[in-house]
């Protein structure tokens, strides 16, 4: 796997204060699981994104932890509360220095 | 075995199991007649009732992946592939849009056209995108399965979602058509299938425990979850043959591009769905 | 038709041998199943006991969604929510989804906050084989929720040979 990859944020752009937004935040990735083998018997290492976070106007609002379960091209659907105008910064941290960052911007009025 | 065995020693009339085993020698093969004759309905278009995509036998969450765009890994290569279209490459310094400008406008129906004649020769989409790196950019060609190949044939067809495929027969393609058409229907492999007993005759039915589709070529390039990534229609078409356990076809012979030209013919009129998600 | 049985002092021998068949086939194939699936069941309790820290572990408030037969072991939709007001005082801390059937039983971990709003995660995951998934709930104020589900896995019927 290269160091970073393409990512995908879909959330919406604008919202009212205190509804619940969802926010899909997807990356490329083989999250190579490490229990594959290659056709000469020989064992394929894991190669997975470990952490993603999301933090909001530099609060860390959500956090999840993958392992080898998770499928490849991660996606991962979560809810947020649109507390104030700002932005949505996101990161994905893997094995063999991986990492991607994504951001996007909310107008909660 | 052990059940005729017990039914023969609690009935002490032997003329009663005589005759329940010739029931049930007639009952399977009346059985067998009846699955043979409804096998066998084949019209000279090749599909018997209508023409299916495996779309329609997906599990809703598949199907949904492939409808939305923010949930379809596919559209990574997509994006990939808007990049590639517009990056200036080979000798003559010229990107994809240097010649073909805004691609919504100048890929609109592309996809649904090939394979096709040109000049004299049978060209697949891949095959094409190829020529135009060589002759029109001085790029060497891209690799089958490679990201790049993959990611230009994505966005390509992307144009042509939801248009009618367009593969007619005519007299400029009518001998790789034909040839094609005997791929479809020879037997190959260990196995000795050809590729009509399953996707004509037995499409609907059950192969372990997955449904047999007609098998359209009708959402390439697909994001398979079997390989969890993007491939080509000649990459499945090469599972086929080592499902079968015969040689595969080359990727870009010639064998191939009747094959593809043939299957893209018995598709005709079907919506494109590219880029496609497949179990 | 007479379908009176023989006396039993005729068909003892036959009987006999064919009870002790049936009996062999049911102890071997009892004994080989349960021991594979539950080498890997072991491994999920373990996870699921080192996740509680000891602590009870109730059923209910937690609902996990996975289509009940996937045609794809590789990617298969998955969505865990849990009942919760999600205020300040009373929301979901963390969320860990446990695999039985997998050759590393831990999926992923969420770690939410009061302003998540709702404890609802959808992802996709991986799972080896037909089996029960977990989910277990730490609440904030430290009591373990679980609900889990039960799925098919279909396989390939044509494998690749790249």
């Amino acid at each position: 796997m290269s160091k970073t990859s393409r990512t995908s944020i879909t959330m919406p752009s604008t919202a009212k204060k205190g509804t619940i937004i969802e926010i899909r935040a997807i990356a490329q990735h083989d999250m190579e699981s490490g229990f594959r083998y290659t056709e000469s018997g020989k064992s394929i290492p894991r190669d997975i994104i470990r952490t993603f976070t999301c933090l909001y106007n530099d609060v860390e609002v959500f956090k999840a932890d993958f392992y080898s379960g998770i499928g490849a091209n991660p996606l991962i659907i979560f809810t947020t509360i649109a507390t104030e105008s700002g932005t949505l910064q996101f990161k994905w941290l893997g094995d063999d220095d991986y990492e991607a960052v994504n951001q996007a911007r909310i107008t909660v009025s | 075995m052990i059940m005729r065995r017990l039914i023969k020693r609690a009935s002490p009339s032997h003329k009663n199991v005589l005759s329940k085993k010739i029931h049930l020698q007639l009952a399977a093969v009346s059985c067998s007649l009846l699955l043979a004759a409804s096998n066998t309905i084949a019209t000279p278009d090749g599909i018997s009732n209508k023409k299916q995509s495996s779309y329609e036998i997906m599990s809703a969450e598949n199907k949904a992946m492939q409808d939305d765009p923010t949930l379809n890994p596919a559209m990574f290569w997509v994006s990939e592939g808007e990049s590639v279209w517009q990056t200036k490459s080979g000798t003559k310094n010229i990107a994809c849009s240097g010649c073909h400008s805004n691609i919504k406008k100048s890929m609109r129906g592309v996809a649904t056209q090939y394979p096709k004649m040109m000049k004299g020769k049978l060209q697949t989409l891949e095959g094409q995108i190829n020529q135009c790196r060589i002759g029109a950019q001085g790029s060497p060609a891209l690799a089958y399965e490679s990201k790049e190949l993959l990611s230009l044939t994505a966005l390509i067809a992307l144009q042509s979602k939801g248009m009618q495929i367009t593969v007619n027969e005519n007299p400029q393609n009518k001998e790789e058509l034909k040839k094609g058409q005997q791929w479809f229907n020879e037997r190959m492999g260990q196995l000795n299938l050809s590729c009509a007993q399953c996707h004509e005759d037995r499409a609907g039915l059950k192969l372990g425990g997955s449904l047999i589709p007609q098998g359209h070529p009708n959402a390439y390039p697909i994001y398979r979850l079997e390989w969890q990534t993007l491939g080509s229609l000649q990459r499945r078409l090469r599972n086929c043959m080592s499902g079968v356990r015969a040689q595969q076809f080359e990727y870009g012979s010639p064998e191939m591009a009747q094959l593809e030209l043939f299957l893209m013919w018995r598709a005709r009129g079907m919506p494109l769905e590219a880029p496609g998600v497949r179990p | 038709m007479n379908m009176k049985f023989d006396l039993p002092t005729k068909m003892n021998r036959r009987t006999w041998i064919q009870r002790i068949q049936k009996l062999t086939i049911l102890t071997l194939g009892a004994w080989f199943s349960p021991a594979f699936v539950f080498a890997k069941k072991e491994d999920a309790d373990e996870a699921i006991q080192k996740i509680a820290s000891g602590a009870k572990i109730q059923d209910g408030k937690v609902t996990l969604i996975i289509p009940p037969l996937v045609e794809n072991g590789n990617l298969v939709v998955l969505k865990v929510s849990v009942d919760s007001p999600m205020t300040a005082n009373d929301y979901v801390k963390t969320i860990h989804v446990i695999a039985e059937g997998n050759p590393l039983p831990n999926v992923f971990t969420a770690y939410l906050t009061p302003r998540s709003g709702a404890a609802s995660i959808t992802t996709r995951v991986r799972l080896a084989d037909s089996q029960r998934v977990w989910a277990i709930a730490q609440m904030s104020n430290g009591s373990f929720w679980q609900g889990s589900a039960e799925t098919f896995v279909t396989l390939s019927a044509c494998t690749e040979m790249v």
